[in-house]
């Protein structure tokens, strides 16, 4: 399945689903540093509100996302990490250290946005 | 009461089904949101090493009855190379990093009960327990 | 792939058994009426449903005897188990009690099975092959609805329990995007995990970007709970929020240190009012003194 990214600006707005597999995850880190540097996106947004379950496996290609996107200059925000979600994360070991993360769109925008006037 | 729920573990699609079975699973049997996601996170991560050291093998799920409670039970079996050491893969050398080895020692602080048996050569069982608070 | 055995599937009956309980059900079905109003006044004799008017026990045996005989004459059981369902939610807020559902259920295969002896007393052979097709799908039935009763409590229950639990821990919004979670007492793993789940819900539904979790009043604490502590810690940032903790004692800094986490990286200030003014600030509040603000207005 794959996820919908939309373009906002400067900025790219990918919208996970639910019943993300390894592929999806896997295909959505290539289309999105495709997209980065095809639009030379400022920053990526990358919504996990419908996200039931964060494993290792997720959250490694999160964090390697971040680190490819950062590599074209351009900053990666997490948003919409489920209460549950969190808790299990920890629990797990799972702190996605070194990606930055927001409450919701509204506050991953604003935290790009912040960025990109503190590094401009 | 119930029957068993068994999940053909083979490729990457098959930790999504598990998953979402133990989703369904733990949700009818009572647990609260959060439990529902710890324990579909823990199944999640032992059908991952599964597909990772395995290659094949099977996530069972039932519902269990204890002497004053009610819980879900994920046995995890593979026939695959078996871990050498399980004591190492035991041992909380997780750092923030997620992802290292087996990701057991995280496993079992999702659950409230946790065996292992490792035959290397032969196979490994993961049996976990999750009770009803 | 899945491989699931459905659970309850009743025993396919043999064909004699098939036909006798379609006699039966079209007895049961004739005499609808009278055998109803016969268990609804056994119900009223043996001071069951007490909680419950005449009228309101009429409506719902109505309700339950179809429901019975449905089962009885399809063999399945889940339209029972959801009607069961639905019923238990109606009457435990009503303060209706275990042994009053199972008493009538029980009550209601009582009507019954008389009403078959009465009909059937002149054929002794017919009856008892009558009954023999009867009393397990009874049986069957009676367990359903009690055992649906039952794990309808025991979730209300867990509920209630639940919601004491959140009422004894408040998480208070005082200013907008802040939260206080101010810990006072003993804590165990149980509550700590309870203040945690409670402190993200918070979290989401105030928007909160930072965080006061104030520990003066917790005398002590654990390994296990200063774990705890640390992955609330963690797990808020996943929200998006930035906490502060602090009142924290020499001794519970060691314990913390002692589990192998850098107080460094954790934000600490020594008591509640720091560590309130540090979230204004964070938060882009500016801190004017009274005196000030006073003559500026």
């Amino acid at each position: 399945m794959e996820v919908p990214i939309l373009k906002q600006g400067r900025y790219l707005i990918a919208t996970i689903q639910a019943a993300l597999s390894d592929e999806d995850l896997l295909h959505l880190r290539r289309a999105l540093l495709e997209r980065v540097i095809q639009f030379r996106s400022r920053g990526v947004v990358v919504d996990v509100t419908a996200l039931d379950v964060m494993d290792s496996f997720a959250s490694r290609t999160l964090r390697d996302i971040t680190y490819m996107i950062r590599l074209r200059g351009a900053d990666t925000v997490i948003v919409g990490i489920q209460p549950e979600v969190a808790f299990a994360m920890v629990q797990l070991g799972l702190t996605l250290e070194g990606v930055a993360t927001a409450l919701d769109l509204e506050e991953g925008l604003a935290h790009l946005e912040q960025r990109a006037r503190s590094s401009s | 009461m119930a029957d068993d729920i068994r999940v053909l573990i083979r490729s990457n699609l098959d930790i999504v089904t598990a998953r979402q079975e133990g989703r369904t699973l733990a949700a009818t049997t009572g647990f609260s949101a959060t439990d529902v996601t710890l324990i579909a996170t823990a199944i999640s991560e032992l059908a991952r090493n599964i597909v990772s050291y395995a290659g094949q093998g099977e996530i069972v799920l039932r519902v269990v009855a204890g002497s004053n409670a009610k819980g879900v039970m994920i046995v995890s079996r593979d026939s695959g190379p078996g871990i050498r050491s399980v004591d190492d893969a035991m041992r909380d050398g997780y750092s923030t990093s997620g992802g290292l080895g087996l990701g057991l020692p995280g496993v079992r602080r999702l659950v409230d009960e946790f065996i292992i048996e490792s035959v290397p050569g032969r196979g490994t069982t993961v049996r976990v327990t999750k009770w009803l608070r | 792939m899945v491989n699931k055995k459905p659970a309850n599937v009743p025993q396919p009956p043999s064909t004699q058994s098939t036909e006798l309980l379609r006699e039966l059900v079209a007895h049961l079905r004739e005499h609808r009426t009278q055998l109803r109003e016969e268990w609804a006044s056994r119900i009223t004799e043996a001071q069951l449903l007490t909680a419950m008017t005449k009228d309101e026990i009429f409506a719902e045996a109505t309700s339950v005897y179809d429901n019975y005989v449905e089962a009885l004459a399809t063999g399945t059981l889940e339209a029972l188990q959801s009607y069961s369902r639905n019923l238990s939610e109606r009457i435990i807020p009503r303060g209706v009690e275990t042994h009053e559902v199972v008493g009538i259920v029980l009550l209601l295969r009582d009507v019954l099975a008389r009403s078959l002896f009465a009909k059937y007393q002149g054929d002794f052979t017919k009856l008892n092959r009558i009954l023999d097709a009867y009393e397990p799908a009874a049986n069957r039935i009676a367990n359903t609805v009690a055992v649906g009763f039952v794990q309808e409590r025991e979730r209300v229950i867990r509920q209630q329990q639940e919601a004491i639990r959140e009422l004894s821990t408040p998480v208070l919004q005082v200013r907008e995007r802040l939260l206080i979670l101010p810990i006072i007492g003993v804590i165990d793993p149980q509550r700590a995990r309870q203040l945690t789940e409670q402190l993200l819900r918070g979290i989401r539904t105030n928007r909160a970007k930072v965080v006061v979790i104030d520990i003066t009043g917790v005398a002590a604490m654990d390994a296990t709970v200063a774990n705890h502590l640390v992955q609330t810690v963690e797990a808020s940032r996943l929200l998006g929020a930035t906490v502060i903790v602090t009142g924290l004692s020499p001794e519970i800094a060691l314990t913390i240190v002692n589990i192998g986490v850098d107080l460094g990286k954790m934000n600490t200030v020594g008591d509640l009012q720091g560590g309130i003014e540090q979230a204004e600030r964070l938060l882009g509040y500016k801190v004017i003194p009274a005196a000030e603000a006073n003559a500026a207005a």
